[in-house]
This record gives structure tokens, sequence and C-alpha cells, in this order.
């Protein structure tokens, strides 16, 4: 048995040892890069335009001179921002949400359900496009539009949290010993239902990045002058069908990586806290 | 029968006020939108038009009146089957969906058929090989690819197949020399749409495939299969498959959010002429009747959608036909 579970353990390892330093060095990247190396977006250098990638510019150069790479920097450091802002947007929305349908129960509970169900039914990108059509791309309409997609999810997992913690002993204690609504809420519930809520934002980040690039890439997110991801791969289809592959193709390793980062750390953390399913996995 | 019948029902019963609310919801924000119709539609005329004229146009379209009375005239019109004009297009609404439906059906539909193909192929041989370099090539692939956004992919396609290898033309319906529509032509187009639709599409399939088919080896009823002497494919396909395909019902029906969204993205990146890139051109020049259409249409695809799975899932389920239970 040991001799089967050995090499997957090695390649688990592996995969988390390839996430967390995806994810370390894209982090400092974003950090340090940016106060380092200015950029300046009005500034064009039509002599070293479309040039494949090389030493001085490891990614290459856009149509119009500027360097693949820091631009991709940047652009990954206003989608990290946008995302995190929608994301904060979504769960809040989505944890009172499901804190109110939870904890109220009875009517208020099944409405809010029912509103759920049609917010499902509208796919997301489509009602992100009518939003952005609507209010003139911006990050503000984008922020808007992932938040209003996205928070189902979040209240669903609230809201059976707050049902199954409602029926422990120490919350039945609580209200037995007189404590109010506001206390129980505060003390008892969020308390537990906080790292759900953090876990939930971390998760929604990928998302909420892949929903501003779709955005920006169809023209309707970020303004075309900011250097976002969408709008990188977006201007680099042309060169695209020239056959310069890295004003795409490149921008967009910067959504694929990080994303994927985050998929295997949290498949490491679901494995790690279910056991059973880690002694299933080296069987 | 009857519990379809009433399945269907209350899935109706369901659908009428939610489309009612996306259409009020709709008209609400186009009126809280800080766009003035009158001006995108006139574009760089509305410099030189007088404002007389904009009034008049004004009028004509009934945008002076209170937003009551205008909504309730534009929800008539369209309940009468009369969807307004499409300013991106300057054609009727209903024209320019009757055009642009089929392609879209006949791409996802295509993409559809070739994903559950494909999908169920690859997830058996994942499952059959358990922790072979097969399944590990095939669950680490799937896994990657569902952190691999649409249109990045359908751009690599393009580079690979169109742009290097020049197999397959980089997009559009047909050829741009050619002026009729040759059905071998438009084949040869839809080859890259539909191949990055449904790969992008089928990651989760593979992987729930895989899980399931493992899942059902284990079961007595396979071993017992195994010992009775039958043929390893007879026992994977009668046996494991057949019995892991039920919850894949349901499961494809609640994925079709997810396959309008791939719709969207993958015709806009092979400038297919659907219905779900007209939605993108309506967006991009703020064309409001066009935009509330196919955001319906979207909507209706997935209440479709899940009806659908349902219904599939009754016939496909003795237990759930017989008892009405899901």
């Amino acid at each position: 048995m040991t001799s089967v579970a050995l090499p997957q353990a090695g390649r688990r390892r592996r995969s988390l040892v390839f996430a967390v330093a995806t994810l370390v060095v894209l982090g400092l990247a974003v950090l340090l890069v940016p106060p380092i190396v200015q950029l300046d977006e009005r500034i064009v250098d039509l002599r070293s335009a479309g040039l494949p990638p090389s030493l001085s510019h490891p990614l290459g150069t856009d149509e119009v001179g500027r360097d693949v790479l820091l631009r991709s920097i940047y652009g990954l450091r206003v989608s990290f921002t946008v995302g995190m802002v929608a994301s904060l947007v979504s769960i809040t929305i989505g944890g009172l949400v499901g804190l109110v349908a939870g904890s109220v129960g009875g009517t208020v509970d099944r409405v809010l359900m029912r509103v759920l169900d049609g917010f499902n039914s509208i796919p997301h990108l489509l009602l992100g496009i009518f939003i952005v059509a609507m209010f003139s791309p911006s990050p503000v309409a984008v922020v808007v539009s992932v938040g209003v997609t996205h928070w189902t999810t979040t209240a669903r997992i609230v809201r059976s949290e707050v049902l199954s913690l409602r029926s422990r002993p120490f919350i039945e204690a609580a209200i037995s010993g007189g404590a109010s609504r506001a206390r129980v809420l505060r003390r008892h519930l969020l308390p537990h239902l906080f790292p759900h809520l953090i876990l939930a934002t971390v998760l929604m980040i990928p998302h909420a990045i892949w929903h501003e690039t779709a955005l920006s890439f169809l023209g309707l997110g970020l303004p075309p002058h900011m250097a976002s991801l969408g709008n990188m791969i977006s201007d680099g289809q042309r060169s695209l069908l020239t056959g310069d592959w890295w004003a795409s193709l490149a921008p967009g390793l910067f959504i694929v990586l990080p994303t994927l980062a985050v998929a295997l750390l949290a498949n490491h953390l679901r494995d790690r806290l279910n056991p059973r399913r880690r002694s299933e996995l080296s069987l | 029968m009857r519990v379809i019948l009433r399945m269907v029902a209350w899935r109706v019963a369901f659908a009428v006020p939610l489309l009612l609310i996306v259409t009020v919801g709709m008209f609400a924000l186009a009126k809280a939108s800080p766009f003035d119709p009158v001006r995108q539609y006139l574009g760089d005329r509305a410099m030189v038009t007088a404002p007389e004229v904009m009034e008049r146009i004004r009028e004509n379209w009934g945008i002076d009146r209170p937003v009551l009375e205008q909504f309730t005239a534009w929800l008539g019109n369209f309940l009468q089957g009369d969807y307004g004009e499409s300013r991106t297009f300057h054609r009727p609404v209903a024209e320019v969906i009757m055009d642009r439906l089929p392609w879209t059906l006949l791409a996802t539909g295509c993409a559809i058929v070739l994903m559950l193909v494909g999908s169920l192929i690859v997830g058996t041989i994942a499952a059959w090989r358990r922790d072979s370099w097969v399944d590990r090539v095939i669950s680490g692939g799937a896994f990657a690819n569902e952190s691999v956004p649409v249109f990045w992919l359908g751009l690599l396609a393009m580079w690979v197949f169109a742009v290097q290898l020049g197999w397959l033309p980089a997009g559009g319906l047909t050829d741009p020399a050619s002026t009729t529509v040759d059905p071998l032509d438009v084949a040869h187009h839809m080859v890259l749409p539909v191949l990055v639709l449904a790969v992008s599409q089928s990651s989760w399939l593979v992987l729930f495939v895989r899980e399931s088919v493992i899942g059902t080896l284990r079961e007595d009823y396979v071993i017992g299969a195994r010992a009775r002497g039958l043929r390893e494919r007879t026992v994977l396909v009668r046996h494991a498959l057949r019995s892991a395909l039920l919850p894949f019902l349901t499961l494809l029906g609640a994925r079709m959010p997810e396959l309008v969204t791939g719709a969207i993205l993958v015709e806009s990146v092979f400038s297919w002429p659907g219905v779900a890139s007209a939605s993108v051109q309506a967006a991009l020049a703020v064309d409001f009747p066009l935009l509330a259409v196919t955001t319906l249409l979207g909507t209706l695809a997935v209440l479709g959608g899940n009806l659908l799975a349902d219904i599939g899932y009754t016939i496909a389920d003795p237990r759930v036909r017989t008892l009405g239970v899901g």
C-alpha cells in the first residue's frame, strides 16, 4: 500500500509547491515591480513595435512597442484589485442574504431562496454585459456587475451553515440563557461563519478576475487605456493573426497561472480538512 | 406522464413571473442608464442634428412619456411579437434574431454532442486505467483546463490551427470571397469554434464521469459481471457507465449558464454570426431592444435546460418515474 501512496504524496507535494511558488512570485511582482518600474500608458515606441520575446523584453512588445511583461504585471495588479473589491462586494451581499435567510427562516427564507434561483437563471456574463452596457465601461460598473451576479453561492453556503449552527447546543444554551438576537449573532454565529467567508472570498477572487477579463476582452470592461489583462488579450488579437502570439497569449498566462494555483491550493485544503478523502486517495 | 406534466406546469409557474421580473429589471436599468438612446441612435450625426428633430424622434419613440406608460407600451408590443428595431443592425430585432439563432443553435448543438461523447469516452478511459499515466494526463489536463478562460483557449487554438498550421480558417461563417453559403465551407469554419466550446466546457464532465465510473466499478454487480467472465468492454459500458450516467443529466441542465457564457465568448472570438455575439455587439452600441431580447433568450435557455434535464431524469430513472421523487 505504501508503495502506491508514496508517489502520489510526492506528486501532491509538488503541486502544492508549484501553487505556493506561483502565488508568491506573482504576488511579489505585483507588489514590488510597479513602485520600481513606472509605466506610462501614453508612451509608445513604434521603433520597437511587435518585437518577439528577448532578453530586454522577456515577453516581447505589443504593436505599439510597449513591453508585454511589464504591462501584464500592471494588468494583473488592476485585475486583482478589481477582482478583490468585487469579491468583497459579492461576499457581503451573499453573507447578508444567507444570514437573514438562515436565521429568520419561514417566508423570508423561501422568498430569498426564490430570488436566488431567479438570479441563477440569468447567465452571469449576460447580466454583467447588460449592466456594463447600460452604465458605460468603468471599474465601478465591472465591480457592480460581478458583485450582483456572484453572491448566490456564498448565500447558499452561509444559509446552510447558519441552519446547522442554530440547532447546536451552545446556541440553544445562549438563547435559553437570555442572550439577545444581536448577542447570539455577534458572539456565536459570526465567529463560526468568519473562516467560511474568508475562504469564500479567496476562492471567489479568480472567478471575479475571470469575469473582469472576459468583460474587458469583449470591450465591455475596463476603459481601453487601462493596462488590464482582458484589454491586453483583446488588443493583441490583431497581431495574433499575423503570427505575433506573445501580445495576446502571454497576458493570458497571468490569468491561467494564478487561477490554477488557487484551484490547487483549494484542492489541497479540501483534502487536508477531510482525512477520509485523503486516505481514499492514497489507497 | 402525469409526473412530467406536473413538473412542466410547476416550472412554467416559476418561469413566467421570473421572466416578467427580468423584463422589469432590464427596463429599470435602461431607464437609469445615463445614455441617451436618441444620441446613441444618431451617433456622430447627433452633433449636427437640430434639437427640434431630436425632440421629434423622442416623441416618435415615446421616450418623453412617463416611465410606467413606456414600460406597459413596450411590454405590450413585446407580447404581441413586436420587439422593436435594433439600433446596431438598423433592422427589426425579430429579423436579426431569426437570422442568427440558427447559427448559434447549430454551433452549440454540435459542441454539446461533441462534449458529451468526448467526455464519456475520455472519462471512462481515465477511470478504467485509474492512476496510470493516461489517467494522470487526462485528469490533470481537465483540472488545468478549468483554469483556462475560454477566450484565451480560443485564441490559442486560432494561433495554432489557423495561423501556424493554416489548416482551418480563423473566423467567420464562410470564406470572405464566396457569395453563397456553402455547407462544406460552413462546416470548415465551424470546426474551431465548436471544438473550443466543447473542450472548454468538458473538463468538469470528464472529471465527473471519471469519479462516477470509479465509484460504480467498486459496486457488487460490476464485480459480479466480471466474475461471470463478461468481456471488459461489456462490463465497463453496460454495467459501470450506464448507472454512472444518471446524475449526469441533471448536472448537464445545471451547466446551461456556463454554456451560454461560453457561446458568447467563443462566438465573439471567432466572429461567428450567432445571437450570442449579437448580444455583445448590441451591448457595445447600447442597443437596448436587441440586448433585452438576447438576455431573455439566455434566461430561457437556462430555464429550458433545467426543465429538459428534469424530464430526461424522470424518463431515465424508473424510481423517479413511479414514485415521483428526485
